[in-house]
């Protein structure tokens, strides 16, 4: 399962990652060189740990859940001391979505 | 106190020093920032420390000088000054992750780890260097330039938390705080000579932690003695409501396990000590192999019973861990976009332009190889053979754990790393730094709590020697490695 420039181009896609072109051939052959170490994992027989998901130590009593409700956590400061920009009160973000957008692309 | 006996306290020393009024909170924090400024400055500095305020810190002990003449009794840490790993929000310092991507970011708000401390009088002093989002084994993987060690400056720190490591051990701080999820506490610890515990998973509060990858992440304290590794992670251990993970187990006295028998002849009477044969590689350096004997034979002459046991799947640890931690972390290091925090570039075209921009811009080199490592082994088609399968691994590696505990093992003891620091500039692979933690992320993978400490010298550096318990069994760890410590004494450095 080599992985290939088309590879690299379309996770660094899934990652919102701009990768440059010229950096390419090194990305594919250190994530080559990584995952080749992994393949021993195909060997390993698993059997019933496929369905173990108790690999963390944690079990439901140890982390009960709570009433599903909390309130504000008090911050510090004012958020237009750390927002970049603030309009009564609310985080102003760049537009999320836009129409244009799906159509341009 | 005189200014240079500073480096040589212990916290529990400067909390009685300070409670009983021989000296006051003022003049160990100015102790601590002159000792900062000397071994960080100049060509070979240490480099250890990001961020700190002098003023703001002193206005600190002011304030707690008032208390402690007053009727307030003042906490087990009162006046302690204490470093925290730059991916711990604190309020008063900038929590950049040593990233571009934080550049300038300050938290409105503070670990919980970090509360816990603050009301036992503690007194943060420092944001500490470290790895680029913690990935990394040497510390050189930061946006503000690599971290040296103290005991020789031509080497790495270990890493990810090396800033925090270095800071211990040159007698900056009595306790730092760091992160493990890889061996990043531990490691670093082994490189510096000094104490580094990882608890239990869900043992302490992530609140305010920044999330690399979140099925290991633990806070983690760094101490010069078993003792202040033990109060520090005592005071920081117990649930949190802001933090679903953090279990809902009682926090008993891990210094009550020791401090009740150090008079005691023999400490580890009816304790069971297991040596994975894994651990002990006929490539393992001779030196760590030579201390590690020498440690194994003080844990039978301290009445404990030491037998060899068998974690076969050990050397699978760091094909699974470098699966499912870039897998984790490229999930958590989604939200990092140029829209919430740090650094925004604006490009002409999309909302995806400038996201692109931002992350590419922000992230270091190995940061962006461990998002797309992570991304390929979650994309369609390759989620199976990798991330699937790697958890499944790490069920059994987790049930190696698990076995030996219930055959009636009540510790391990191994070496911590498999070599010693390394220098600087000296490794470019990036598989062959991930080996690095090749004794260390076995814990993280089982979330069994596992501690480093100093076990002697080999050709003038550290080595580290590592104890293991089974889930929430910290205050057996804590009681071998106190024991262990004691037996030793100065030859712990040596």
């Amino acid at each position: 399962m080599a992985v290939t420039q088309d590879d690299v181009r379309h996770v660094a896609e899934l990652a919102r990652l701009a990768v440059d072109e010229s950096r390419l051939d090194s990305l594919v052959r250190e994530l080559n060189g990584i995952l080749e170490h992994m393949e021993v994992l195909a060997e390993v027989e698993t059997g019933d740990a496929s369905d173990d998901t108790s690999y963390t130590g944690l079990t439901p009593t140890s982390t009960p859940l709570r009433e599903d409700s909390s309130g504000p956590i008090p911050l510090n400061r004012p958020i237009e001391s750390f927002a970049p920009a603030t309009r009564n009160g609310f985080i102003l973000v760049p537009r999320l979505a836009s129409h244009a957008d799906e159509i341009s692309e | 106190m005189s200014a240079t006996d500073f480096p040589s306290l212990t916290a529990g020393m400067i909390a009685a020093q300070i409670r009983e009024g021989t000296t006051s909170p003022g003049d160990i924090l100015r102790a601590s920032f002159a000792r900062a400024r000397g071994v960080n400055s100049g060509p070979d500095g240490l480099n250890s420390i990001l961020w700190s305020d002098e003023k703001v810190a002193l206005a600190e002990a002011e304030t707690l000088s008032t208390q402690l003449s007053g009727a307030a009794k003042g906490g087990q840490l009162a006046g302690v000054p204490i470093a925290v790993k730059d991916n711990i929000c604190t309020l008063d310092l900038p929590t950049t992750c040593a990233s571009k991507i934080l550049a300038g970011y300050t938290s409105p708000y503070e670990a919980t780890a970090i509360t816990r401390l603050r009301e036992e009088g503690a007194i943060i002093v420092a944001k500490t260097n470290m790895d680029e989002f913690a990935m990394g084994s040497s510390t050189e993987n930061s946006a503000y330039g690599p971290v040296r060690n103290p005991i020789d400056v031509r080497r790495v720190p270990g890493g990810s938390s090396g800033g925090s490591a270095a800071a211990v051990a040159a007698g900056i701080v009595p306790i730092a705080l760091g992160s493990e999820t890889g061996g990043s506490v531990r490691q670093p610890a082994s490189f510096c000579g000094i104490v580094g515990a990882k608890p239990t998973y869900g043992r302490v509060s992530r609140y305010g932690l920044v999330a690399f990858a979140s099925s290991l992440d633990q806070i983690s304290p760094f101490a010069r003695n078993v003792d202040d590794a033990a109060l520090a992670l005592e005071i920081m251990a117990g649930p949190d409501p802001r933090d679903s993970t953090s279990a809902d187990v009682p926090v008993p006295s891990y210094r009550e396990q020791f401090v009740s028998r150090a008079t005691v002849p023999a400490p580890l009477e009816g304790v069971t000590i297991g040596v994975p044969k894994e651990y002990f590689p006929d490539q393992l350096d001779p030196g760590i192999r030579r201390l590690c004997n020498r440690s194994i034979e003080y844990l039978r002459t301290l009445g404990a019973n030491v037998k060899e046991v068998s974690l076969p799947h050990t050397s699978l640890a760091i094909p699974v861990y470098y699966i499912i931690a870039p897998a984790e972390a490229s999930s958590n290091l989604a939200r990092f976009d140029g829209v919430r925090y740090g650094p925004r570039i604006k490009t002409d075209d999309s909302l995806r332009g400038m996201y692109e921009a931002t992350r590419s811009a922000g992230f270091g080199p190995e940061v962006t190889r461990r998002v797309l490592l992570g991304t390929y082994v979650l994309s369609a088609g390759y989620y199976d053979a990798y991330y699937r399968k790697a958890q499944a691994v790490r069920a059994l590696i987790t049930r190696d754990f698990t076995t030996v505990f219930a055959d009636g093992i009540d510790a391990l003891f191994t070496p911590t790393t498999p070599t010693t620091a390394f220098t600087i500039g000296s490794i470019s692979d990036p598989y062959e730094m991930y080996l690095s933690d090749i004794f260390t992320a076995t814990s993280n993978l089982a979330g069994v709590p596992a501690l480093s400490m100093p076990i002697g010298r080999s050709d003038g550096l550290p080595v580290g020697g590592q104890v293991i318990a089974k889930h929430f069994n910290e205050p057996m760890m804590f009681r071998v490695a106190y024991a262990l410590e004691q037996a030793l004494g100065a030859e712990a450095h040596t």
